[in-house]
């Protein structure tokens, strides 16, 4: 008997492990963004996309609150909110 | 062909008609000779395999593991403090679905250290998910080695395999084997065909993180797998023996247990011993019966019950205890009995451990103790006076 022990690769989509997060996270403000991508580059979860100035958000799925991105930005575009603010 | 071999030789001999194409061991006593010999077939060119050195059991399990991911048959011995360093890489194996055999030389655990017989080592891992065999004899070895492989082969099992024989006792004694010949194991054990692989036109995932929405049913899968094996190790004992014409019975070896009014349940080498005091305690007038257990996991509690049901006094004989309960066979098997109507007398004995004699006599007094209280793991042959309170 098998249970779905052995996937394809990319099942770690399925497992959406957000409420894993700490009591922060990171709210992408989208005024001063470059596009410098250092926020998509370090983050450990490979979880922020974008493209263009202003476009940058991330998979709060699988964001852990590690505050890496906020830290890195440039431009203090990024800032550690408490969970379950939403302005 | 019939040879005079060592037992450790007896393995390599059988593990190179087996073909595996990747073996990974970290020496240690009483195993060494196993993989020294290994290690001298291929480094003559009589074995196409590669030999990985490593540089502990830790790192040998992984090599297997990875090995056998790849689609490769692979193979490992160790004993052990070397088998307790494999062993969270073992559950790795077990839960990656990913068969391949270790032969374990049994071996008390430190400390203190102590490098002779007992099956503490193994039997500390039987929860891992690792099919568990143990041998009387390096007959035996041999043949449990080759059905080892073809149990955990199976499609429907996929899982590995622990072959134990007693330290020195089998590991280092020599005995006339029946090595059979390859193109029987050939057919026995056909090319390698793993239900899944690593294989870089169709990737797959291994053991990758178990939420608490999967794991359980991972584990749930595991436990009716090693259910089944069951019904796998009875029909690939059946086809070993139309293969090699010898028998290799499944779970257990019944000796004079069918009227006996007292037996003893036994892994291991001890049984030969256990054998001849029951010949001896026959001859006397006395109706006593040993009942070799030899798959140890799966627990073949069914057979089990079956074959000791009509015993009305069972010792179970163990060079091994749960510290703080009792001894594993002792537990598993009371289990099997309980609330089952007049079911026997089980009591436990704790013996032989690391490396200590069993004498006839001590089987003798076994089967003696039997007459009195029931014990749940009493130890045989200790030297209370040397401990102090
Ligand atoms: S807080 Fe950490 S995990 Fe979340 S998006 Fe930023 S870098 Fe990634
Ligand atoms: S680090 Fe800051 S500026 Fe750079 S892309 Fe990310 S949000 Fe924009």
């Amino acid at each position: 008997m098998y249970a779905p022990l052995i996937t394809k690769p990319g099942s770690s989509l399925e497992r959406k492990t957000g409420s894993w997060r700490t009591n922060l996270r990171p709210k992408f403000l989208q005024k001063d963004c470059i596009a410098c991508r250092l926020c998509y580059l370090i983050c450990p979860e490979g979880c922020i996309s974008g493209k263009e100035k202003n476009t940058f958000i991330s998979d709060y799925n699988y964001c852990k609150g590690c505050g890496l991105c906020a830290g890195v930005c440039p431009k203090d575009d990024i800032e550690m909110v408490p969970e379950g603010e939403t302005k | 062909m019939k040879e005079f071999l060592e037992g450790s030789r007896t393995v390599a001999r059988t593990v190179r008609l087996c073909r595996p194409g990747v073996i990974a061991a970290y020496p240690i006593t009483p195993q060494t000779h196993i993989v020294e010999d290994l290690a001298q077939m291929v480094a003559d060119g009589e074995l196409d395999s590669q030999f990985i050195n490593v540089e502990s059991e830790h790192s040998a399990a992984s090599v297997v593991l990875g090995a056998v991911a790849a689609g490769v048959r692979a193979f490992s011995a160790t004993s052990s403090q070397g088998l307790l360093l494999m062993a969270e890489v073992i559950f790795n194996i077990a839960g990656m679905r990913l068969p391949l055999v270790i032969v374990n030389a049994n071996r008390a655990v430190s400390a203190p250290i102590n490098i002779w017989n007992d099956h503490q080592d193994s039997v500390t891992v039987r929860d891992a998910g690792i099919l568990q065999f143990y041998a009387e004899n390096n007959q035996e070895v041999a043949d449990l080695v080759l059905l080892a492989y073809r149990v955990g082969e199976d499609p429907k099992i996929s899982l590995p395999a622990l072959v134990c024989m007693d330290g020195y006792i089998l590991t280092h004694g020599h005995e006339v084997v029946d090595i059979p010949e390859q193109k029987q194991v050939d057919k026995f054990l056909p090319e390698f065909q793993p239900v899944v692989k690593l294989d870089p036109e169709n990737p797959e995932t291994m053991g990758y993180l178990g939420t608490p929405e999967i794991y359980m049913e991972t584990r749930y899968a595991l436990q009716e797998t090693m259910l089944e094996a069951l019904e796998v190790i009875t029909s690939a004992s059946q086809e070993f023996e139309r293969i090699f014409g010898r028998a290799l019975p499944p779970f257990y070896e019944a000796y004079k247990l069918e009227d006996a009014e007292r037996a003893i349940v036994a892994m291991g080498s001890v049984a030969g011993t256990i054998k001849e005091v029951v010949d001896e305690m026959r001859q006397e007038g006395q109706k006593v019966g040993l009942l070799k257990l030899i798959t140890y996991r799966p627990f073949p509690a069914d057979a089990l019950y079956e074959a000791l049901e009509n015993v009305p006094e069972i010792a179970v004989l163990e060079k091994a205890i749960s510290m703080g309960a009792f001894g594993p066979v002792y537990t598993d098997l009371k289990a099997s009995f309980q609330g089952k109507e007049a079911a026997p007398k089980i009591s436990g004995f704790v013996i032989g451990l690391g490396g200590r004699d069993v004498s006839k006599d001590s089987i003798r007094r076994v089967f003696e103790e039997l007459r009195g209280p029931q014990t749940p793991a009493k130890f045989m042959d200790v030297k209370t006076e040397l401990v102090t309170a």
